[in-house]
This record gives C-alpha cells, sequence and structure tokens, in this order.
C-alpha cells in the first residue's frame, strides 16, 4: 500500500496522551495518593559484601508515627528474579547483602521523614567480607563467592557458539585484525524516581501502581514472593516518566510497600530517591571484548570472532540474556559467513547491570564498527563504501541462523553519505584546518541492526506475547484493552492509531485502556522494542474481527457484500455509492443487535524461527531495524573537548505509522547514545557508586546535543504491523562508534573505549606525540577458559524459510 | 514547628500549614494538590520542579515556601488560561516535545520565561534557557523546534493585537 491509501498511518499526528502531558494532569506512581496512606523506605546496605549477623528493629519501632518495621524475616523465605534461570534476589536480605544498596529492612511510617528517622535507628550487625568491584577481581577470587550458583566460582553465565569453520575463514583471509574494546557501564537516568503504592485492601486482595515497563512479570512475581494467589493481585502501570529498560522487572521496592500494606492494613507508597535509582541500576553492563575478523582486500569479512566479559554486578536480572546479546546481533548488519562468539558475565560486589536500550549490542556493535573503521584504513578503502559494499541480502538467514526479512542498510548508508556530504568533507577534514586552529574536524560512519522485539518470552509457554481486545460501544467509540505500557515511546498511541486505521474512525475516538493486569491482555512489557510490533499486529486482528461483523450487519442493511464495503471517515459503506454509507456508530448498533456485545480478542505471538540449538532462543525476532549513521565533530587538542556538530542517522523503521514519533525516538535514542560515547559512566570508589547523582553523573544537555538529522527509510516489512518496525533502541547503536571514528578520522588518534573523556584524548595525542601507538584502551584480558563451543553449521546466506509456524493468526 | 505560609498559586490565594523546612516543591504536591510539577533529584540537578516566581524559573525543589510569600507562584497547572492552552503546551503536543512527559512541565515553564524575556529567540538562546533542564526521552530537538514554534505563533498574535 502507499502512503495515500491511509487515512491515519503515516501522518504526523500528536501523540493521545500528549495533551494530558502539557497541563500537567498525567498522573505518574508518585502522583498518587490514597486516603490513610502511608509512606515507606528501604535500609540498604551500606557494605559492598558482608554476612548479617543480625537486625535489631526495636528502637526503630519505638519511634512515634511508625507503624511497621520489617526485616527479611517478615517476608516469604523465597528468592526471585526476573528470569526463570537466575533466582537470586531477595526484596530485604536475610543472610547476606551482595552490593552497597542492597535493602536489608524496612519501615512504613505516618510521613517520610519519620520513615528515615526510623530507618536510621535499626542496627544491623555485619561481618565484612571481601568486597570483588571489577571482573578481574571477581575471577581473581573464586574463594570468595558472590553467590554459590552459575557457571563456575563467580560466573553467572557462560556461553560458546561457532557458526562454522571460522579458524579456515580468517587464515583464507588478506588481513586479519585482533582488537581489544572496553564499554563502560551506565545508568538510563529516567527522570522519574522508581515510585509504587500497593493497596492490600480489607477483602484480602492486593493492588500495585508502580512505574513498571512490566507488569506482567511483576504480577508473576509478586504471587511467587509474597506467596498470595496471583488471581488475587492487580498491577496497575502508571504512565511511566522515562523507562529505558531501568524499569522492567521486579524491584525490592514493590514488594515491600505490598508487603508493608498487608501489615498496616493502609495504603503504602515508597519512592525511591535519584541516589536509589542509582543504585537499584539495571543498567548497561561494561563489557571488556576482544575482537578478530577476516577480510579480503576488497573489504568482504570472511569470518569473525568474538569474546565477550560482561560486569554483571551483584545478581542475575536479565543477565543471561543480557550475556547473549553481547553476540548473537553483530552478523545481522554485514555479510558475515561464519561467526563464533564466547561470552561470560560475571558476578561483582555492584549493583546488578541489566537492560539499558539496547540490550547487550551497542557494546559489540562499537567493536565491530570501530574495527571495520580500521579495516578500511588498512586496506585503502572508503569506510562508507566498504559497509555498503558488504551489507546482508534481504530474506536470508545469518550465520548464527537469525532470519533477516528486509534490510534497509544499503539505502540508509546511501542517505547519510548524501546528506552529510561525506566524501568531500571525507577529504577535507582530517588534516589542518584552514584557518589554522586546535579545534580539529573529523567525520564517522557507523552502522547496527536491532531487533524488533525478543522472539521468546522470559519464562517458556505457548500463550500469545501480546493481547488486546477491541470493544465496540454503541456510541461509535471503541474502547480498546492492551497489556503494554506506555514510557513515553508512544504505545498508546500507536494502539489507536491502528484500531482506527482499522475501522475508519479517528484516534479521537478510541479509548486505550493500558497496562492493567485485572483487566487487559496479557502484554509482555515494554522491552525489546516490541510493542508497536507485537501489540500492533493483536491490534489489528482485534480490529479487523470487529470490523468483520459490522460489515456483516451493514452489508444486510444496505443489501451489499460484505466484501463491497469500506470503512472511512467514521462511516461504512460501498466506495460508489457512499452517499448510502452508514456512520459507525449505527453500524455498531446493527453489528450488537446481530451479534450482541461486540468486543472482539487479538493476539500474537512471534513466528517460530528460534535456530535449532542451545542458545537459539536469544536473538531471534520477527524483523530487524537497521540504521546507518554519520558524526560530524571537532576535537580540540589541546583540551581534548570533543564538540559534535551534526549528527545524521537514517533508520530503516519498515513504515513509519507516525513519522512525528520515529523522529522522536530516533532523535532520543541518538541523544543517549552520544552521552554514552562521551560522558556517562556508572562507576564505583572504594566499592561506592562515584556520582550517584544528576550532578555528578554527566549527561548531555541542550547544550552538548548537535543537531540531529532524521531520516526515515521504508522497507515495508511483512512481519510488521502496515509494514512497521522497531525505532526506539537500534538508532543509539551505530551513534557511539560513529563518534570514535570521527575522532580517529580528526586526530588519527584511537580511543577503543568509552566514555571518551578528554582525558583520554590528551593522553592518546601525547603518545601520538611520543611516536607510540597513538591508542588509549585496554589492553589486558582476563585470564578464563571458555568452554567448548557448541558447533552448529553456518546457516549464512540460505534463504529464509518459506513456511513458518505463526501461532494465533487465524 | 509548622508554620502557616500564604500562598499565590495560579492567582489562587492558598493556605498550608506546614513543617518549616518542607519545600515547595513537596507543599505543592503535598499540601496543594498541585501534582504536575515533578521532581527527578530533589537537589536542584535537574530542573524537573520548576515553576515561575514572578515570572523567574525557580527549582522548586530547592525553594522554602516562607520566602515565597507574596510571589506569583506559576506551576504548570496555571499555564492554560480559561481552558485555553499556552501556545508553548500548544506546540509542545502538536511537534512530539513530550515523550514520557516527565520533564515537560520545568521545561514549558522555564520556556515560559524565556519567551516573556526573549519574544523571539535564536536556537541558541533557546539551548541557554534550558540548559538546566535535563530530558532523556526527546534528544531536546523536538522540544527547540516546539519552543520556536510557539514563539512564532505567539509573534504573529501580538502583531495581530
Amino acid at each position: 500500500m502507499t502512503k495515500s491509501d491511509f487515512a491515519v498511518i503515516g501522518q504526523p499526528l500528536p501523540k493521545v496522551d500528549a495533551w494530558a502531558k502539557v497541563v500537567g494532569e498525567t498522573k505518574y506512581a508518585d502522583d498518587l495518593f490514597l486516603p490513610r496512606m502511608v509512606y515507606g523506605k528501604l535500609l540498604r546496605s551500606s557494605h559492598a559484601h558482608a554476612r548479617i549477623r543480625s537486625i535489631d528493629t526495636a528502637r526503630a519501632r519505638a519511634v512515634p508515627g511508625v507503624y511497621a518495621v520489617i526485616t527479611g524475616a517478615d517476608l516469604p523465605r523465597v528468592k526471585f528474579g526476573i528470569l526463570p534461570v537466575s533466582q537470586d534476589e531477595e526484596a530485604l536480605c536475610t543472610e547476606k547483602v551482595r552490593m552497597v544498596g542492597d535493602a536489608v529492612a524496612a519501615v512504613a511510617a505516618v510521613d517520610e521523614e519519620t520513615a528515615e528517622q526510623a530507618c536510621r535507628l535499626i542496627e544491623v550487625d555485619y561481618e565484612p567480607l571481601p568486597a570483588l568491584m571489577s571482573v578481574f577481581d571477581a575471577l581473581a577470587h573464586p574463594e570468595v563467592r558472590i553467590h554459590e550458583y552459575g557457571d563456575g566460582p563467580n560466573v553467572h553465565k557462560s556461553v560458546a557458539l561457532q557458526f562454522g569453520d571460522v579458524d579456515t575463514a580468517l587464515t583464507s583471509a588478506d588481513l586479519v585484525r585482533e582488537d581489544v574494546f572496553f564499554f563502560e557501564g551506565s545508568n538510563h537516568l529516567p527522570m522519574e524516581q522508581h515510585a509504587a503504592v500497593a493497596h492490600w485492601g480489607s477483602d484480602g486482595k492486593l493492588t500495585l501502581w508502580s512505574s513498571t515497563q512490566t507488569p506482567h512479570y511483576v504480577h508473576r512475581l509478586l504471587a511467587k514472593v509474597l506467596d498470595t494467589p496471583a488471581a488475587h493481585i492487580r498491577v496497575i502501570a502508571t504512565p511511566v516518566g522515562g523507562g529505558f529498560g531501568g524499569k522492567t522487572e521486579p524491584f525490592a521496592h514493590e514488594i515491600v510497600a505490598c508487603q508493608l500494606s498487608k501489615l498496616t492494613g493502609r495504603p503504602v507508597k515508597i519512592a525511591l530517591t535519584r541516589e536509589e535509582v542509582f543504585y537499584t541500576h539495571r543498567g548497561r553492563h561494561p563489557v571488556l571484548m576482544w575482537i578478530k575478523t577476516g577480510f579480503t582486500k576488497q573489504g568482504d569479512i570472511t569470518g569473525c570472532h568474538l569474546r565477550t566479559w560482561l560486569d554483571g554486578g551483584a545478581y542475575g536480572s536479565y543477565g543471561v540474556a543480557s550475556t547473549f546479546y553481547t553476540g548473537v546481533i553483530n552478523p545481522m548488519t554485514y555479510k558475515m559467513p561464519v561467526y563464533k562468539f564466547e561470552a561470560a558475565r560475571i558476578f561483582t560486589n555492584k549493583p546488578p547491570c541489566g537492560p539499558k536500550r539496547g540490550h547487550g549490542t551497542p557494546q559489540p556493535r562499537f567493536a565491530l564498527e570501530c574495527q571495520l573503521d580500521k579495516a578500511a584504513e588498512q586496506l585503502g578503502l572508503d569506510p562508507a563504501e566498504m559497509r555498503r559494499r558488504i551489507v546482508a541480502e534481504p530474506f536470508t538467514k545469518t550465520a548464527n541462523h537469525l532470519t533477516i526479512t528486509t534490510i534497509g542498510l544499503g539505502e540508509c548508508i546511501d542517505k547519510v553519505v548524501e546528506a552529510s556530504g561525506w566524501r568531500e568533507k571525507r577529504a577535507r577534514f582530517g588534516g589542518q584546518p584552514e584557518p589554522p586552529s586546535p579545534k580539529k574536524p573529523g567525520i564517522g560512519i557507523a552502522c547496527s541492526a536491532y531487533l524488533t522485539g525478543a522472539g521468546t518470552a522470559i519464562y517458556w509457554n505457548d500463550m500469545p506475547h501480546s493481547g488486546v481486545i477491541a470493544r465496540a460501544d454503541r456510541s461509535g467509540g471503541v474502547a480498546v484493552l492492551c497489556g503494554a505500557t506506555d514510557i513515553g515511546q508512544g504505545s498508546d498511541s500507536v494502539l489507536a492509531y491502528l484500531t482506527a486505521e482499522v475501522l475508519g474512525i479517528e484516534p479521537k475516538d478510541v479509548h486505550v485502556h493500558p497496562a492493567d493486569t485485572s483487566l487487559t491482555p496479557v502484554d509482555l512489557g515494554s522491552y525489546s522494542s516490541r510493542v508497536t510490533l507485537m501489540c500492533g499486529m493483536a491490534a489489528i486482528q482485534a480490529a479487523e474481527r470487529l470490523r468483520a461483523v459490522i460489515f456483516q450487519a451493514v452489508a444486510q442493511r444496505l443489501e451489499v457484500s460484505a466484501t463491497s464495503l469500506v470503512a472511512r471517515e467514521r462511516k461504512v459503506g460501498v466506495p460508489d455509492d457512499w452517499d448510502r454509507a452508514v456512520p459507525f456508530a449505527k453500524a455498531v448498533e446493527l453489528g450488537e443487535a446481530i451479534h450482541g456485545v461486540l468486543a472482539f480478542p487479538g493476539s500474537y505471538a512471534p513466528p517460530k524461527r528460534a535456530g535449532k540449538y542451545k542458545g537459539g532462543g536469544v536473538g531471534p525476532s520477527p524483523c530487524y531495524s537497521y540504521s546507518a549513521c554519520v558524526v560530524e565533530l571537532t576535537v580540540d587538542e589541546e583540551t581534548g573537548h570533543v564538540d559534535l556538530g551534526n549528527v545524521w542517522i537514517a533508520h530503516d523503521v519498515g513504515r513509519a505509522l507516525n513519522p512525528l514519533l520515529v523522529e522522536g525516538q530516533v532523535e532520543g535514542s541518538v541523544y543517549m547514545g552520544i552521552g554514552e560515547a562521551l560522558m556517562e559512566e556508572q562507576v564505583f570508589r572504594k566499592n561506592l557508586h562515584k556520582q550517584p547523582s544528576m550532578l555528578e553523573y554527566k549527561s548531555p544537555t541542550t547544550l552538548e546535543t548537535p543537531e540531529i538529522h532524521t531520516i526515515l527509510v521504508e522497507t515495508d516489512d511483512p512481519e510488521g504491523p502496515f509494514g512497521a518496525k522497531e525505532a526506539g533502541q537500534g538508532p543509539l547503536l551505530p551513534v557511539i562508534p560513529a563518534i570514535a571514528n570521527a575522532i580517529y578520522h580528526a586526530l588519527d588518534i584511537r580511543i577503543d573505549e568509552v566514555p571518551i573523556t578528554p582525558d583520554k584524548i590528551l593522553k592518546a595525542l601525547e603518545l601520538k606525540r611520543l611516536g607510540k601507538p597513538a591508542r588509549v584502551g585496554p589492553v589486558k584480558l582476563p585470564l578464563f577458559t571458555f568452554k567448548e563451543p557448541i558447533v552448529v553449521e553456518s546457516a549464512f546466506g540460505q534463504p529464509a524459510d518459506a513456511v513458518v509456524s505463526r501461532p494465533f493468526t487465524s | 514547628m509548622k508554620v502557616r505560609v500564604a500562598l499565590t498559586v495560579n492567582g489562587e490565594s492558598r493556605e498550608a500549614l506546614v513543617p518549616v523546612h518542607k519545600t515547595l516543591l513537596e507543599v505543592l504536591r503535598e499540601d496543594l494538590g498541585l501534582t504536575g510539577t515533578k521532581h527527578g533529584c530533589e537537589l536542584g540537578e535537574c530542573g524537573t520542579c520548576t515553576v515561575l516566581l514572578d515570572g523567574e524559573p525557580v527549582l522548586s525543589c530547592l525553594a522554602l515556601p516562607v520566602e515565597t510569600e507574596g510571589c506569583r507562584i506559576t506551576t504548570v497547572e496555571g499555564m492554560a488560561e480559561g481552558g485555553r492552552l499556552h501556545p508553548l503546551q500548544q506546540s509542545f503536543a502538536e511537534l512530539g516535545a513530550a515523550q514520557c512527559g516527565y520533564c515537560t512541565p520545568g521545561i514549558l515553564l522555564t520556556a515560559t520565561a524565556l519567551l516573556a524575556d526573549r519574544p523571539s529567540p535564536t536556537r541558541q538562546e533557546v539551548k541557554d534557557a534550558l540548559a538546566g533542564n535535563l530530558c532523556r526521552c526527546t534528544g531536546y530537538t523536538k522540544i527547540l523546534d516546539a519552543v520556536e514554534l510557539a514563539a512564532l505563533r505567539m509573534g504573529r498574535q501580538e502583531a495581530r493585537t
């Protein structure tokens, strides 16, 4: 279909919730105030690693205004975790703390101040244990065990996969490069601090309002940790004030709020401070990487071998998935005939890392794209042209058995090369600027791919990943019930647009009711860029089922065939006889008279295309988005300051359901990539977070954010709703290596780790002056033996399967 | 120690009996029910809690209500007049400048003060004015666009009247 065939799709409409947001009406979790509500506070460990000998709460209980004080002994003794394989967390630690910030006790009181005061009076007797604060420490001290489970002492997860004969492929290459990179961890830094309000009613039923991206998973795990039937628990995700992956699993404060509500008989609110948000974390993993890739003289990749070491922090979180993600997406962009990937996630006594925008993929993408840049130079190739030549083919499989459907990467590269004036600037920059200045210009390029929704759920099941109920009422309005959580990405709006498009009504006529486990069909959550595609497909199916009954009724009334009808402009009729078209509200009445209540479900589960090998469940996605990015900047060789001039980014979004919102996702991704490339770092000193505040933790303001030029490429993917693919994560990935490559172009220095701070640039320039290799980056790799790889034949270049199992499509 | 404070908020006289150290942010949200004002750090670092005091942007997490008696306090709830959105609210909604929306009230008020001071700011002046307001969703692009559009519309309106 072309754009003109659509009424709503492709229009730059305001978000359906924009109006409430600009007048301050949107109720985030901390905006809820219930009658008799009290306030909870968590007491958190000041030790990075310690045994808990005893906890004395007597003095805290005696404080006037305190309603309850609890420790882990007051909760069912059951551990939890977002992944079934990593059930290693306690809301309140009972035997051991594993990081500064682990919660050990909690207070409910008349106000926050009283709760804080009481927390300070709780006496915890700790027996300190050695703190392991880095991957190297953790591997060097197997006698100190952070957890008793995993793939080895302090090894949470180790994976090794090989697709084809990588050794032979590297031997036959004209050029083989081995490089080492490091990507520092970073926090999501959502503007909204996590907050939750729990109300355990006198009927024995629990309601939790929370700023969560995954109400369904919170629902399931609350039942487990509170030892309460899930049928008596209701989780409502309030509008989320920024997530970026930081609110995708159950947290101590949510569980504790529930338990405190049960004990006090009152609603309980717990709102985290900014410092607590930094310690709650679940952000970007610090990853050390070794990558060895073979190239032909023409720039073709002959094979690639990647090793990654993830600093996981104190708990499992999504870590098993994160570990796989540091390897499985790299083969999506270019022709890579054989591939070997080894990874290990190591426990350390720091806040746990988890999924942050791009989940595990920006780190290896940084490594691969910087290495490609180095190889291009050695081979005398233009880095943009080299990438363009080796772009993967549509509707084929990668070495690691992932299916590429549409791929607009070639067009993306062409678009950013043209828009940025790449060729001219590439030739002109990189030398002495005219007039002479310490500010040296450079221009760099990088590309990326990202999944449009994880192909498998967190817990194995055969049910839908996303469900929608569309209910038409006699007013002509349509209610859409869906478990999706709007975290600012616009999922409520997408549901309204798609429903309106199918039914020929206006988005304003659609009432979206999201994220309430009592009312809405399950959606797995706002993570892995899955919502637009999966909820979208479910919404389309539900709306089409509703439309079919309405068409049947209108066809009877007009005495025409149902197949001759269309729905548009809030009417249903035959295009050639539009004067007789029935108003939509009337059409609903006709339908209801025949069918009864008009409420129809839509269900979606991804096509079953997981590779037939252990570990093949991480990486498959209905389709993948692609991005290419060119960054133009200057680097001041006296101060090391990087000044970003312009960023051009082209993103293959399949189809822009609303170009305004897609641009917003791309711009936000670029911005977040800039932060990670140049300044953001979640680092520790003496077991403490070095900068747990928004002032000290540097993030880009309006002044550091350059002009971002967004170009949308549409490939109309057969898997997506009206052809749409993801936009919220993928565009972050290429920005970081494009910046590193542009800095190299400006000054001939390689900073092989992020963030690229001025001190690193000055250090590299000093090395250059001394005639040494002008590189700053990791030099040491951990002593670690990966297990024998699972060896699978490469599926590279095979055509996509013609027949695929697609649940719930009929 | 609790004190009685008399505040003028969005043109209305409001009174509250609050601990003397309770911040303006907390009093607005918890005592006056004006939850449109958000918080991101409560340490004066992120700009999220910005309100206007006599037209000037102030971080309400660092202001004490006793200091603001006699001042005109404007929160996001006071921007629309008579059911008509402020041009900034209109342009922010139209251009997608509010994604999660959490930083939006603070940015709207900071921009209101800017446009009162400089009706036709350059893009750099908009950037300078908003440098103290963090946003994690938008990359600021659509925010800058929306401020410029509102300035343009307000200028036209001015020219007509």
